[in-house]
């Protein structure tokens, strides 16, 4: 009953929203406001598809197996949070959860847009309706959750064990919130274009929306890669799937993005390109969809494929493209730009920042779909591996990162002697070598990829620090930061991901071997016991646990348990690591295979320093939220001045 | 005139720095492309030795043999047509098993027996990897075009 209400609400949902097409003829020949019946719409879609989501997610918890999505998604025995997180667990659902975003997205700009002319609002509320429509059809025509199986199964399939997990319930909704995120500012931009115009105070207000998406990417992405690194039991953090290909091409782009947008703000320029690179975020985010929900990738995230959903996409993605760019290069050129700039100024560091990033981007785009074309054309089946990536992304990365570090140095001396600069920049190049070798000798042998991990934090945390230090001494107080305390946090944040990652990969200690109850391993100054052997049995699996004690110079540090379970309603096996999780270090532990009686295959890391990736990523969607509020607030205090 | 010239400069600059970037990474990412083959390809087509490739298919049942004390393991695919023999050292994914269908990367020793550094087996017990699903019905014009490309 409720899974037909929920159905009823989502047809409902995309029909008020079909209202946007259909209407209009209609309305012009009336004294009717089109643009208020664009609003109206656009604020009436979230109810609706969020009633219909909480319809799907009660017949999960009230095991509705008459619905297939939930059948082959959800178990009895599954514990309640997991029934509710399994609303999007599959692919149906997600999609589901992709059209709630987007109309909330849509109801977050129709609610506050207010300061932008009706006419502009109209018609970027609409190019969110339009996208809406795409989608929602999507889910109804393609992917529909509210589908009934001819006969009721007594018990459902139960969801992927990999998916039990607290990493899962968060991971899709942070991942989602960035990738929808960026519609906002893609209609956005392309209104622009159709106005022919992109005003200062547009930048402006389209800034914050651009830094949300991106936190939210920032911590979607995070979040997946903290999940595999503790699910999928082989204590990887990053592994150049195409999938994380996917969520990270938006993410570069959109990074671009809001840098060109500071220089769109301040100096009335790079508005072109600006557009371009918004079309091109949004792009990204839906070629992800595709390729994550087409079934051509080998991945955890490919569940039930079915050819015609890749279609859909891939065609809703030609029209969107198409239409953009026809949009474009009609308008763009009637858009007044500037693109002249001296060669060392703000502008031209942004620049290089959104060069850099966007070749960045295209290495790993060549990297995703170079072997799917030609899988796709039959011509020969290829992959693109680690070794790849490695070798062109990070050389594209450094002088990136290193920007970053010299950035606000510049902008500081910009109003100074320039001179003085060029002193203050060879002593901190000195300071920095001089830290790094310094930090090199101290932790273990030389090796060039650590050093440069070392220059590149250094040379980043000293200057910004700098930075501070010498802006707080000019003026005494602490005003400054309201503009730029986002901007350090972000860029803290970069330091200590680029540190952790480094290092990490390193210096890791990764050991494979045969062992028994009993026998110990001495890695670094760890003693690592396997000390017991035991079977237990879950909600809803059984399992084998194993029992490490760790000894560290001697002295007890932690006991680890990983496992071994059997999901009993899938007879999937799946491995559970035991982790003792640290600043400077993680110790990680799983069992492998059993060879034979209590002798089982152990995989024994030690990982220094991989929890600075996480912290760093925090850290940057952290500086993303505290630009948009202190952003805010200067705003409304000026307002306030101006009044009195 | 003298603006001009500045503009000048840095645009070539920047085209000369993209032009060799680009050309280092259309190169990089030729050398690490990694081709897949089927057991029945490397049957019939002449494998360089020490060249690095996927192959994939069906785990031969009753073939995976452990060794005492070691995490090697040594086992057999099959393509329905040709076998293969393959030995890894390693933990090996979870749903490793006989009769699962599996990837691997690595290459052939002089015994013509391959040496895989990473298995793969997905998360799904019906899962057969796209690769292997059409190789297992892959016809002779393929196999010979296919394998003539990587000699």
């Amino acid at each position: 009953m409720i899974a037909y209400i929920g159905y009823f609400l989502i047809l409902l949902a995309l029909f008020n929203i079909s209202l946007l097409i259909v209407s209009r003829p209609v309305l012009s020949k009336t004294s009717l406001d089109y643009n208020d019946l664009i609003l109206s719409t656009s604020k009436l879609q979230f109810p609706l598809v969020l009633s219909s989501f909480i319809c799907l997610a009660i017949s999960f918890v009230i095991d509705d197996f008459s619905l297939r999505y939930i059948s082959s998604n959800s178990n009895s025995a599954l514990p309640f949070y997991y029934k509710i997180s399994a609303t999007w667990a599959g692919h149906e659902g997600s999609m589901l959860l992709w059209c709630l975003i987007l109309s909330l997205w849509m109801f977050l700009a129709s609610v506050y847009s207010k300061s932008l002319e009706p006419s502009f609002r109209g018609t970027f509320l609409l190019i969110m309706g339009l996208l809406n429509i795409g989608f929602l059809a999507f889910l109804v025509f393609t992917s529909n959750p509210f589908e009934r199986n001819i006969s009721i199964p007594i018990d459902g399939k139960d969801l992927n064990p990999l998916l039990q997990d607290f990493g899962l319930i968060i991971h899709p909704p942070m991942l989602y919130m960035g990738y929808v995120g960026l519609s906002v500012v893609f209609s956005f931009a392309l209104t622009c274009c159709i106005k022919q115009d992109f005003k200062k105070e547009w930048a402006q207000w389209i800034r914050p929306w651009a830094l949300s998406s991106w936190a939210f990417l920032t911590v979607g992405i995070a979040l997946g890669s903290w999940w595999a690194y503790y699910e999928l039991g082989w204590g990887g953090w990053w592994f150049w799937d195409p999938v994380e290909n996917a969520s990270f091409m938006p993410w570069l782009v959109t990074t671009a993005l809001i840098h060109s947008l500071i220089i769109c703000e301040q100096k009335s320029m790079f508005k072109n390109w600006t557009i371009l690179l918004a079309i091109f975020a949004f792009a990204l985010s839906i070629l992800g969809t595709f390729l994550v929900r087409s079934g051509i990738l080998i991945s955890v995230h490919s569940f039930a494929n079915d050819p015609a959903r890749g279609a859909f996409i891939l065609i809703f993605l030609a029209i969107v493209l198409g239409i953009s760019f026809y949009i474009y290069f009609k308008n763009s050129s009637k858009i007044q730009d500037s693109f002249s700039f001296k060669l060392i100024s703000k502008e031209s560091f942004f620049l290089m920042n959104n060069i850099l990033l966007v070749t960045a981007t295209f290495t790993i785009l060549l990297g995703t779909i170079y072997p799917l074309v030609l899988d796709l054309l039959g011509l020969e089946k290829i992959s693109v591996g680690t070794p790849y990536y490695n070798a062109v992304f990070l050389p594209i990365m450094t002088p990136l990162v290193l920007l970053a570090g010299f950035v606000p140095i510049y902008l500081y001396f910009r109003n100074q002697a320039i001179s003085k600069m060029y002193l203050y920049v060879l002593t901190s190049a000195i300071v920095v070598l001089f830290l790094s070798y310094m930090s090199i000798l101290f932790t273990g042998e030389f090796n060039l990829s650590v050093m440069i991990g070392y220059i590149i934090f250094f040379w980043i945390v000293i200057n910004l620090i700098f930075f501070t230090y010498r802006r707080y001494n000019d003026s005494k107080r602490f005003t400054f930061l309201s503009n730029s305390i986002g901007m350090l946090l972000a860029h803290i944040g970069l330091a200590l991901f680029v540190l952790g990652a480094t290092i990490v990969e390193n210096n890791k200690i990764e050991k494979e071997m045969v062992m028994s109850v009993g026998d110990s391993i001495k890695i670094k100054n760890y003693n690592f016991t396997f000390s017991n052997l035991e079977e237990f049995e879950g909600p809803n699996y059984k399992s084998v646990r194993g029992e490490f004690t760790v000894l560290k110079d001697g002295d007890e540090e932690t006991i680890l348990y990983p496992e071994k379970r059997l999901y009993l309603s899938s007879e999937m096996p799946m491995t559970e690591a035991g982790i003792s999780p640290g600043l400077s270090r993680d110790l990680y532990v799983t069992l492998g295979n059993i060879v034979s009686n209590n002798k089982w295959t152990v995989r024994i890391y030690h990982k220094p320093l991989i929890r600075l990736i996480w912290l760093g990523a925090i850290l940057m969607a952290l500086g993303a939220i505290l630009s948009i509020v202190t952003k805010r607030r200067e705003k409304s205090s000026v307002g306030v001045v101006l009044e009195k | 005139m003298k603006k001009r010239t500045r503009r000048v400069i840095f645009v070539s600059t920047i085209i000369f720095f993209i032009g060799i970037l680009f050309t280092i990474f259309i190169k990089t990412f030729n050398e690490n492309l990694l081709f897949y083959r089927s057991p029945s390809q490397i049957d019939s087509g002449n494998i360089p030795q020490g060249y690095i490739f996927r192959v994939g298919g069906v785990v031969l049942e009753n073939s995976i043999r452990r060794h005492e004390d070691s995490t090697k393991i040594d086992f057999s695919i099959t393509d329905f047509n040709k076998e293969l023999e393959i030995t890894y050292k390693g933990i090996l994914p979870d749903l490793f098993r006989e009769g699962q269908g599996v990837v691997m990367r690595g290459k052939l020793n002089d015994d013509g027996i391959f040496v895989a550094e990473e298995v793969l087996a997905k998360h799904d017990e019906t899962y057969m990897p796209p690769e292997l699903t059409d190789s297992l019905q892959i016809d002779e014009s393929e196999l010979e075009r296919t394998s003539k490309s990587i000699r």
